[in-house]
Parts: structure tokens; C-alpha cells; sequence
């Protein structure tokens, strides 16, 4: 469950976020949308931990290694390849049957062959898919997504469909996107920032 | 058991990232004995062993902020720090790890450095060794919390040398005196006092350094 109250942000003067209300039940899937420049990224911040509200308030039902947060940026390091980022994430994040968990996620998300490659050698879309799996491999109850879809071809976004659709429902899931109408069949509710 | 199994992890991550980038290791090699060098050619002849010790102190202070500098690097271009603080481990891991890591650097840096500047000026002591050991202790514990503050800043390369320098004065105080005075077990002691305190606080307060660095 994630719920705010008249949430606010400011960077100094610059206000990024006024007045926002969310309130997304247990198994709900909220999309937020806006444009450029609205505040969905602080928003999601601020729901995942990483940044404190300066105006409202902010309850969120899961600790901190129960959240998934997919960033714009995917969080993983350039020289390590995919198996070693997610190795150490999964050790970091308490993982059971580790091994296992890592294979197939990176068997699903089409990275198994690619596993020993340094992440700087990835294209932005493979990069995009093992940040998926990073994200998935706690089997996190609260999904933040920013913008998921992002640098994705056609058969990856298939695939995160496929993942979503599977999620819904089970874990509370947070995501922003630039195409509402992809997303609209799974969510529970809309939320738009001007 | 789990706290030393998550530092062993973050610190072999930053090892392998050391060795596969090569960019920490080498620079501080060249940087520590190139200042050699130049001090070597610097110091006016005749110069005393007490002007030369200071030298070796000015040089490692240096060296390590150039290590410093740079030990942040990688969570910052990719700002992985984020995905670290979300993991349900305890916070001071990332600092513990990331200053074992760096200990190693500045180690490896000293194993050369020291016997260049035994070459260049005069031999090194015991005493001058065990006052290397402790500092260096003490430079990567304040060095990695202060590398944490400066890297979520915009002017996190002229934060770090203003923010470090100051409280590494009394290190540089506890290494010469240890270094040149005829007695120098107070020096020693006085360098694993500014340890332990400064590695306790460092501790005990990384989780709120990380959490403001959001």
C-alpha cells in the first residue's frame, strides 16, 4: 500500500512537485502520467525511499528490500557483466536459491548468452533488461517503475507486458510512462501530474 | 554474519572494478612518484631528514585524495548508490567495503611509494612503517564518509580536498612526529586514538550521509 497526502518537493526555489494525493492499495497498479518536467521521477523517488518529501505526507507498506525501483539510469556497473551485478545484488538483497533465480531471469529477459559481456558493452535495450532483472530478482512486494518502456524494442516491451500482466494483482506496482495506453488494460488507476 | 558477508561482497566488487578499469591504482603510482621527483629536485642539497619527512607526509595525504577522489566514481556515473541504499543490509557496509577497497589502493601505492623515498631522501624507519599503517587507517575511514557527502554534490571534486584536508591534519601531526621523534610510541598512539575515534563515528553516522546524499 502506498498512500500521500498533499506531497511536495523543492529543489531551493525550483518547486518540482505541488500538491499531490496517491493512495494505491495492496495489489494495486497506479500509473502516472504527466509531462516532462511534472515530477513523476520525484515522485516515484519519494515513494521508493530515496528522497524525503518537503511538503505532505508518505506512508508506504514494504521495507526497504521489498521495494523495486527501476530508475532512468539502470543502476548496475558498466564493468561488470550481467551475472557479477547480479550476483551482487542478490547477495545484498538476501536472495534464496540465488543461482537459479539469476538464470532464469536472465534466461526470460533473452541476457543468458550475454552474461559474461561487460554491461558497457550492452545496447541501451539490453542494459534497459538486466536493470528488469535487477529489479526483479528480490521478487520485490512494491514495483517502482520510471518509465519502464524506455529504450525497449518491440519484443522486450512484450516481454514486460508479460511480466506485469504476471505481477498484477500479487505486488502493489508504481509506474510512470509517456504511453498510458500500453499500460491501461493491467492498471487499477491513473494518477496525472500537471 | 550476513554484516561481513555484505562488506566482502561490496569490497570484492570494487576490487574487480579496480582491476578491470585500471584507472585508481596506476594514477596514484605515478602521482606519489612523480612527487618524489620533483621534491627530490626541489629540496634545496643538504636540506635535513626532518624537511624530507614532512615531504613523504605531504605526498601520501595527496595520493590518497587522489584515491578518494575517485573511489565514488562508479556508484556516481551510473548512480548505482541508489540501488545499494535500497538493500535491506546495513548502510556501513558500503562505507566499511568501500574504504577496505581504497586501503588497498593506498597500500599498494605505499608498498612502491616508500622504498622510492627511501632511494630519493633517506630509510625508513619502523617507527615511520607503523605511523604509515595507522594513518592510512584513519585517511580511508574519513576519506571514504567525506567522498559519500561530496559525490551527491555538483562540486563534489573541490568539496572532498576542503572537507578532508582539515581533518587530516591531525594524522599528518601524529606521522611526522612519529616519524622524526626519538620516542615515537605517543605519535603511534595518538594515530590509532584518531582511528578508532573517527572509524567509530564514521560508523555510527554513514546511514544519515547516505540518506541526506538522496
Amino acid at each position: 500500500m502506498v498512500r500521500a497526502r498533499k506531497l511536495g518537493k523543492r529543489f531551493g526555489e525550483k518547486r518540482v512537485l505541488r500538491g499531490v494525493d496517491l493512495e494505491v492499495e495492496r495489489g494495486g497498479f497506479a500509473v502516472v502520467t504527466g509531462p516532462n518536467g511534472s515530477g513523476k521521477t520525484t515522485l516515484l523517488r519519494i515513494c521508493a525511499g530515496l528522497a524525503l518529501p518537503s511538503e505532505g505526507t508518505i506512508e508506504v507498506d514494504a521495507p526497504r528490500g521489498a521495494i523495486g525501483y527501476l530508475a532512468h539510469d539502470p543502476l548496475v556497473y558498466r564493468e561488470l557483466n550481467a551475472l557479477e551485478n547480479l550476483d551482487l545484488y542478490g547477495r545484498l538483497y538476501r536472495v534464496a536459491e540465488r543461482r537459479e533465480r539469476i538464470g532464469m531471469l536472465l534466461e526470460r529477459f533473452g541476457l543468458w548468452e550475454s552474461r559474461h559481456e561487460r554491461v558497457a558493452s550492452y545496447s541501451r535495450g539490453m542494459t534497459q533488461r538486466l536493470a528488469l532483472c535487477r529489479v526483479l530478482l528480490h521478487e520485490p512486494r512494491l514495483l517502482v517503475l520510471d518509465e519502464p518502456y524506455s529504450a525497449l524494442d518491440a519484443p522486450g516491451a512484450e516481454l514486460l507486458d508479460g511480466q506485469l500482466g504476471e505481477l498484477r494483482g500479487d505486488r502493489t506496482i508504481l509506474l510512470s510512462t509517456h504511453d498510458p495506453a500500453r499500460v491501461e488494460p493491467l492498471a487499477s488507476m491513473k494518477v496525472a501530474i500537471a | 554474519m550476513s554484516y561481513v558477508s555484505d562488506v566482502r561482497a561490496l569490497a570484492r566488487k570494487d576490487l574487480l572494478l579496480e582491476l578491470r578499469a585500471r584507472d585508481t591504482l596506476p594514477a596514484m603510482l605515478l602521482f606519489v612518484v612523480a612527487t618524489f621527483v620533483v621534491f627530490h629536485f626541489s629540496l634545496p642539497s643538504g636540506s635535513s631528514k626532518l624537511a624530507a619527512s614532512g615531504l613523504l607526509w605531504v605526498a601520501i595525504v595527496f595520493t590518497a585524495l587522489l584515491g578518494l577522489g575517485r573511489a565514488f566514481v562508479p556508484e556516481r556515473e551510473q548512480r548505482v548508490l541508489d540501488g545499494l541504499v535500497l538493500a535491506p543490509c546495513d548502510r556501513s557496509a558500503i562505507w566499511l567495503a568501500k574504504g577496505i577497497a581504497t586501503l588497498a589502493f593506498l597500500a599498494a601505492a605505499e608498498v612502491v611509494a616508500l622504498p622510492v623515498f627511501a632511494l630519493f631522501f633517506h630509510g625508513i624507519s619502523a617507527a615511520t612503517v607503523g605511523a604509515v599503517a595507522l594513518a592510512d587507517v584513519g585517511i580511508c575511514a574519513v576519506g571514504t564518509f567525506l567522498g559519500a557527502m561530496a559525490v551527491a554534490t555538483r562540486a563534489r571534486d573541490l568539496l572532498l580536498p576542503l572537507l578532508f584536508l582539515p581533518l587530516a591534519i591531525p594524522i599528518v601531526v601524529g606521522g611526522v612526529g612519529a616519524s622524526v621523534a626519538s620516542a615515537p610510541a605517543r605519535y603511534l598512539a595518538f594515530l590509532a586514538l584518531y582511528d578508532a575515534l573517527f572509524g567509530v563515528l564514521c560508523w555510527a553516522t554513514f546511514e544519515y550521509v547516505v540518506a541526506e546524499a538522496q
